[in-house]
């Protein structure tokens, strides 16, 4: 499941790890927006898109209330795209509600340089205007390009530029856990 | 295998279109939200240069652009001023003087953007050439038909008109039949050029042999301005042979889409309640010719793997 040309250094998140931290940020969600009234959760694809849909199950469980989701596809709002290989395949956007005057809590697995949020940003700008945007990241692991913090974070992992966080999710990569890879 | 340049479909692979279409349902998307522009070719310049009179097609590509955020140069030129191949020389220079990203050409010669594309450095559109091709339509054609029914295979399409001018009929019958379409062409025997058959396509002479059990039927424009060598007796006469008229589309299933590359000569080859009736594509194509020529730009311009 790993990044060719690297190797499999630590497991930072096991099954039982995502599932309290994802709870933890369930929890945190509702406690810092009094309640889940005219929240909405969008997940950017791929990864944010099942942990979207984990978190509003969870804040359903807790609250007894449906939090709408959205999907957010930030290709055509990357700043590198030129810069890139074959052209990325683009996806379909689906944020099924209006977002004007919503809370918007943005969810992603990896917190990094913060472009990927940047262009997530606008493209929800583009859609409408929130209230407000928080972010949700299961792992933030430092080294930010642009002036960008997470709301939530589900782990802190500090890590060198060598090394990549992979997040594995039983949805899309068929297992669930987040490792460390690094070169070598 | 990037696609470098969109200069006909007839060698296009299948796999290539799809990408294009594919590419078009989020930029569809894009153009039915308020906010109808992305910042994806923020810094790029499309420049179209059209050696034949065309407002849709060039407001269509013009639009693509800009809904992606590149500038747009419009560049007219009329054919009849300049020798063929000295058109295109000076076209490649000026093309290269104005730092264009991508071109799109509509010419009146066949093989004119083939030319251009070895000339230039740049992706190459073709908007038209002559009575040979022109892609992005025969693309939004499909990218229609396949937005109401998703699977093609065994679909019976009806093309009538002018098949002898017409470069729009010419993409879809290199296109239609490898996604299942089963084709059938009506024209009189003086508009349909030689060889049709051979393409896997069947020929027919009168609508009413072609339209029953029709589940989408396609009409051509009658190029009048290409009617002065008296391949037709007249317009009235083709209008009563073969306009697409309520009588005949009660031939086709009740169901049957209604479609037109425009602009419609309503009254001579299409009936206007048939052009505005409830089984009309016709604004459809409109809208999804901006969303596929989107995909275009998009797919062309960046992160090509060369």
């Amino acid at each position: 499941m790993g990044h060719p040309g690297f190797r499999e250094k630590a497991t930072i998140l096991d099954r039982d790890g995502i599932r309290r931290a994802l709870t933890r940020i369930a929890h945190e969600i509702i406690e810092k927006n009094q309640g889940v009234q005219n929240l909405a959760l969008i997940g950017i694809r791929r990864r944010g898109v099942p942990l979207a849909l984990r978190l509003a199950e969870k804040i359903g469980q807790i609250e007894g209330a449906q939090v709408p989701v959205g999907f957010l596809d930030i290709t055509l709002y990357r700043d590198d795209l030129t810069r890139l290989g074959p052209q990325p395949q683009l996806s379909r956007t689906e944020v099924p509600f209006p977002v004007t005057d919503r809370t918007v809590i943005l969810v992603d697995d990896v917190l990094y340089t913060g472009r990927t949020v940047r262009a997530a940003l606008d493209a929800i700008m583009d859609l409408g205007r929130p209230r407000a945007i928080q972010l949700a990241a299961l792992i933030d692991r430092g080294h930010r390009e642009l002036p960008i913090r997470a709301d939530y974070v589900g782990k802190n992992v500090p890590t060198s530029s060598r090394e990549i966080i992979s997040v594995q999710l039983e949805d899309t990569d068929g297992q669930e856990q987040v490792v460390i890879q690094e070169t070598g | 295998m990037p696609v470098r340049h969109l200069l006909g479909l007839a060698d296009m692979p299948a796999a290539a279109i799809n990408e294009f279409l594919e590419n078009a349902l989020p930029m569809k998307q894009i153009i039915s939200r308020d906010i109808k522009k992305v910042p994806t070719l923020r810094g790029k310049t499309v420049v179209t240069l059209f050696y034949e009179p065309s407002t849709r097609t060039r407001m269509s590509f013009e639009l693509a652009a800009k809904y992606l955020s590149a500038d747009t140069v419009n560049v007219s030129a009329s054919a009849s001023s300049m020798a063929k191949g000295e058109s295109l020389a000076d076209t490649a220079r000026t093309v290269a003087a104005l730092g264009a990203d991508l071109v799109v050409l509509r010419h009146p010669s066949a093989g004119a953007p083939h030319l251009l594309a070895r000339m230039v450095d740049v992706p190459v559109v073709n908007a038209g050439d002559g009575m040979h091709e022109h892609p992005t339509q025969a693309l939004l054609d499909l990218f229609t038909l396949r937005e109401r029914r998703p699977d093609l295979e065994g679909l019976k399409l009806v093309i009538i008109g002018d098949l002898l001018h017409s470069r729009v009929a010419r993409s879809n019958i290199w296109c239609l039949p490898r996604f299942g379409v089963d084709v059938h062409l009506v024209a009189p025997p003086t508009l349909v050029p030689a060889g049709l058959a051979a393409l896997g396509v069947t020929v027919h002479d009168r609508p009413e042999d072609a339209l029953p059990g029709a589940g989408a039927v396609m009409v051509l424009r009658l190029q009048r301005e290409r009617q002065q060598e008296g391949l037709i007796p007249d317009v009235r006469e083709y209008a009563r042979l073969y306009a697409l008229n309520g009588e005949r589309m009660a031939l086709a299933r009740p169901d049957a889409y209604v479609m037109h590359p425009g602009p419609m000569n309503r009254g001579i080859e299409i009936a206007p309640d048939v052009a505005d009736g409830a089984c009309a594509l016709i604004t459809d194509q409109v809208t999804n010719g901006v969303a596929v020529r989107m995909a275009v730009l998009y797919l062309l311009m960046l992160g090509r793997g060369d």
